[in-house]
């Protein structure tokens, strides 16, 4: 059994990378189709058919660029920065579960690469661990507008974590585990989270916008405004790198809405199709993707929908706002899940 | 006192519970922008679609020649004067005995250069002209990668005698405008 799951877990691992950054690559291309089709315009078209080579020639142009680190930057930090941005972004997916077990020769893996009985605990760690690639980058460019863009990004960043694991912590009362795989196995056919925990989703979802530094939350950035916040200073791969990891995050951060959320690799009547195991867990894992491109078009939808918060604006929408109502849900969830003993100790 | 009737009273008045959610208000404007997502492009891809220009459209300027082939300028300058964007120089020279096929008055313009940098197509040099010798034209200039290449000699301007450039559009809103 041994090596065989070594081999399968180091195929999986290969493969999940690949589509990881398939994704984000081809993110870029469908934020810039869908930006264009909402603005009644048709997007990148020039690149092969539909402009479906326009991710490569931009990967391409990256790479070509000069490579600038300024003189008064540390350097070590400064290639460190984006790094650790990457890092940090494809670490996330190692606890996704992308698909139920597979049965190959009698023997079941799981299309998880692995499934940590802490994953939630261990997203959010990750996920904390971010803010370090964007102070860092942002820290050691020595430029002042880089260093206000980065401390804007991880203000804003720590501040919706919290609202984020509040409304996570409602979710975990009512699964009663952290195990992402366990979560998803619990939403079978049409359970999903999403029923129970729409307040919480609604937290969820707006924190992973302002995690991921997207509009209507991309203070950290905002093109429009500064030159670049906390990147910049960055030019040629490096800045690939920030924006790449971005995109990654969003798609994580899909996955994970998908999962906790949407059911992941559930879908309704699953079980009475009358397929085989593996043909419903390659089914699901289709299912699963769908709802992550739909979360990652939401992304994009919302980016061109709502105009950006002023800063104050934010910071009091996430403490003001999503802190208090995250807490409020968290109590609604105790008193629902813990009604019959308080029925008891009411009413004898 | 009150000037006009257009000043609007301003509505400080508190938002109601509905508003302040703003759930509602982005739903509908995810609404508007999914109506768009399914709307026809606005978009023409230039080089292979060309948008509709009108005929008497201020283009690109021709230097006309007569029914013989002669060139009509005599460079008396006055569409240079009339130029706002002094973008027209041009250096006269007298006609040669055996050149009245390529000039019809005794007087000819040896070098006529328009900026097309300069040139803000008002077409003030075509009504400036006595000799119905300039015209603008519904062609663009194209884009050129220096500064040199937008200065249009004869070369670019003098209309070849085998490919003759009509205008007769403009000409009669010429004509109209004169009467």
């Amino acid at each position: 059994m041994g090596i065989e799951l070594l081999i399968f877990k180091s195929i999986l691992v290969m493969v999940i990378f690949t589509i990881t950054l398939t994704i984000a690559a081809y993110s870029t291309y469908g934020e810039r189709k869908i930006a264009a089709f909402l603005q009644d315009r048709i997007g990148p078209n020039r690149s092969g058919p539909f402009g479906i080579f326009q991710p490569v020639a931009d990967g391409g142009k990256m790479f070509l660029k000069e490579e600038i680190i300024p003189a008064d930057a540390s350097a070590f930090l400064f290639v460190l920065g984006p790094s650790l941005a990457m890092l940090t972004a494809l670490m996330t997916g190692v606890v996704i579960p992308w698909g139920d077990t597979l049965t190959l020769n009698g023997v079941e893996y799981s299309l998880q690469i692995t499934d940590l009985n802490i994953g939630v605990l261990y997203i959010f760690g990750v996920v904390s661990f971010g803010v370090y690639g964007i102070m860092i980058g942002g820290w050691s460019s020595n430029n002042k507008f880089s260093l206000l863009g980065a401390i804007r990004a991880s203000a804003q960043m720590i501040s919706y974590e919290l609202a984020m694991g509040l409304s996570i912590v409602a979710l975990i009362m009512t699964t009663g585990t952290l195990s992402i795989k366990e979560i998803v196995d619990q939403q079978a056919t049409w359970h999903w989270n999403i029923l129970y925990q729409p307040l919480g989703f609604l937290i969820f979802m707006i924190c992973a916008f302002a995690e991921c530094n997207r509009a209507p939350f991309d203070l950290a950035e905002c093109e429009t405004e500064l030159v670049g916040g906390y990147h910049t200073e960055y030019s040629s791969m490096k800045l690939g790198f920030y924006l790449f990891a971005e995109y990654i995050n969003m798609f994580i951060s899909s996955a994970l809405m998908a999962s906790l959320y949407f059911g992941g690799y559930n879908f309704p009547f699953m079980n009475s199709l009358g397929l085989d195991q593996n043909w419903v867990t390659i089914l699901g894992s289709v299912v699963f993707f769908g709802k992550v491109f739909f979360f990652i078009f939401f992304f994009m939808w919302i980016r061109w929908t709502i105009p950006r918060f002023r800063y104050d604006q934010l910071m009091r929408l996430g403490w003001q706002s999503l802190i208090p109502l995250a807490i409020l849900n968290i109590l609604l969830t105790g008193i629902f899940t813990m009604r019959e003993e308080l029925k008891n100790w009411l009413f004898n | 006192m009150q000037l006009t009737n257009r000043s609007k009273v301003v509505s400080n008045k508190k938002m109601s519970f509905a508003e302040k959610l703003y759930l509602p208000a982005i739903v509908k404007g995810l609404a508007i922008t999914m109506s768009h997502f399914f709307r026809k492009p606005a978009t023409i891809s230039y080089p292979e679609e060309k948008r509709y220009i009108a005929p008497v459209w201020r283009g690109k300027h021709v230097l006309k020649r007569d029914a013989n082939g002669a060139e009509n300028c005599t460079a008396c300058g006055l569409c240079a004067v009339a130029c706002p964007a002094e973008a027209i120089t041009m250096t006269a020279a007298e006609r040669k005995p055996g050149e009245e096929h390529l000039y019809r008055e005794e007087k000819y313009a040896a070098v006529y250069e328009i900026n097309m940098l300069r040139c803000i197509f008002c077409g003030l040099c075509e009504e400036a002209c006595p000799k119905e010798a300039i015209f603008l034209t519904p062609e663009l200039v194209p884009t050129y990668l220096n500064r040199e290449e937008f200065i249009y000699g004869k070369d670019k301007l003098v209309e070849p005698i085998d490919k003759r450039v009509d205008i007769t559009q403009r000409q009669k809103h010429l004509v109209e405008k004169k009467q």
